[in-house]
């Protein structure tokens, strides 16, 4: 480690230190940035967009949602603090952590152990970079209180595995853990962090009271998809159908979308539930074969994987089931080819009993 | 002053986001940026991340599904 740790800066008064605080918009990061920033440390925040991130994306694209208040919850963070906010692509050099992370998946497919050693990793070489010159990162993390990745032994793993080592400071539970640079050079008070543990949100209330926080965020499985065992599912799926085990962005984001339904292994359908969606899903028309409904209103269907003929029509059966005309002797649809050529046909919507239970995803 | 336009229509926030901020490091100050984009979420995600970042939203106009910021470095 290069970095200066001297006490004063070319001016002979005391150094500002800096901090670059890990913000995912929930309560937790909020607490932590904000107790470092009571200190008198100058907090910028860094916030990691996966393809993943719960933020965006999904209340973005149903119009259900179209009235609710659609904020991001780090910028909302970010704004509480008055803090700078830098947003970070990372979904590239992400996909090798959800396709092989060293430490395991939790419960669904959250890479939780390997996920937070890459962020801190990633908050790390950007906060250290010359320009950037930070002293240490700051994370929200609470010893015992997800499953894996903050269990106490777990913490030494993701400073050490991190490289950040002594300069990652966790305000919330600093008092549980061995004394970091930070607090050893005194430029924050050991005395006035945390000593949260355990799974009781408890104390983080109390603590949020006591700035007065309100309304502040709080997900229910965690900061990204990957904890949602539907949105799980359907990942295996993917990668179960395709042979193997690999994704694009794109295919994380039409994960979010509409009703996935695999009558065959090669291949499936995205069908819209909503104008929302539909309106989504027409950005992809040039991706991907799709089929509408034109005797009778309907949803637009995507067709994702390998199909002949014969997969169209069942295919057309299907999206006709979910049409309005799905009481009707026949439909008429559309199938576009990604190219732009269509042909119509007319099918029989596929009776209610005969859409398997398994086919969807 | 140049004029500067970034197309993210089709991206979902926060790419939108993002790639304004990218954008904007590329400017000089005092300089502006417009940006087209479809997510409706961009209409509260680019003006709160130009307040806290200190930039300045000229203005956001919806035109046909369609939403187009100015925003002064
Ligand atoms: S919930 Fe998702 S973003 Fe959060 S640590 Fe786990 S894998 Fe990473």
């Amino acid at each position: 480690m290069t970095q200066d740790i001297s006490s004063q800066d070319a001016n002979n008064s005391p150094k500002q230190r800096k901090a670059v605080a890990l913000i995912s918009g929930g309560l937790d990061s909020l607490l932590a940035a904000k107790v470092v920033q009571e200190q008198g440390i100058h907090v910028e925040g860094i916030n990691f967009y996966t393809g993943f991130c719960v933020e965006g994306h999904t209340h973005a694209i149903r119009k259900k949602d179209k009235d609710k208040q659609k904020r991001n919850n780090s910028l909302w963070v970010a704004e509480q603090l008055g803090i700078k906010l830098h947003i970070i692509d990372i979904s590239e050099e992400y996909k090798d952590i959800v396709l092989n992370p060293k430490h395991g998946y939790g419960a669904n497919l959250n890479p939780c152990l390997d996920c937070k050693i890459f962020m801190v990793n990633q908050a790390q070489a950007w906060a250290w970079a010359e320009e950037n010159g930070f002293d240490f990162i700051i994370t929200g993390e609470v010893i015992g209180q997800r499953p894996k990745s903050q269990r106490k032994e777990t913490m030494p793993i993701i400073a050490r595995e991190s490289g950040a080592d002594d300069r990652l400071l966790r305000p919330l539970c600093a008092k549980n853990l061995m004394p970091t640079l930070p607090e050893r050079e005194g430029w924050v008070n050991r005395e006035e962090l945390y000593d949260f543990s355990g799974r009781s949100r408890k104390p983080q209330f109390e603590l949020a009271k006591k700035f007065g926080f309100e309304d502040f965020a709080q997900p229910a499985g965690g900061c990204c998809f990957l904890t949602d065992a539907n949105y799980s599912k359907k990942l295996a799926d993917l990668w179960d159908a395709r042979g193997e085990r690999r994704y694009e962005l794109d295919d994380i984001m039409l994960l979010k979308v509409g009703r996935h339904i695999r009558p065959k292994k090669n291949f499936k359908l995205i069908v819209s539930r909503e104008e929302g969606e539909n309106n989504f899903l027409r950005g992809y028309k040039k991706q991907f074969t799709s089929i509408h409904t034109v005797s009778h209103g309907g949803p637009l269907t995507l067709l994702d994987g390998e199909f002949d003929k014969d997969d169209i029509r069942l295919a057309a059966q299907i999206a006709a089931r979910y049409s309005g005309g799905k009481n009707a002797e026949q439909v008429t649809v559309q199938v576009e080819n990604y190219n732009g050529t269509s042909y119509v046909m007319d099918v029989p919507p596929m009776p209610a009993d005969e859409v398997k239970q398994e086919w969807h995803v | 002053m140049s004029k500067n336009t970034l197309d993210c229509r089709n991206l979902l926030c926060p790419m939108p986001v993002i790639r304004t901020q990218n954008a904007l490091k590329d400017i000089a100050d005092g300089d502006t940026l417009e940006v087209i984009c479809t997510d409706p979420g961009t209409l509260s995600d680019i003006p709160t991340w130009c307040r806290i970042n200190q930039h300045q939203v000229i203005s956001s106009e919806e035109i046909d599904n369609e939403i187009v910021f100015v925003i002064k470095k």
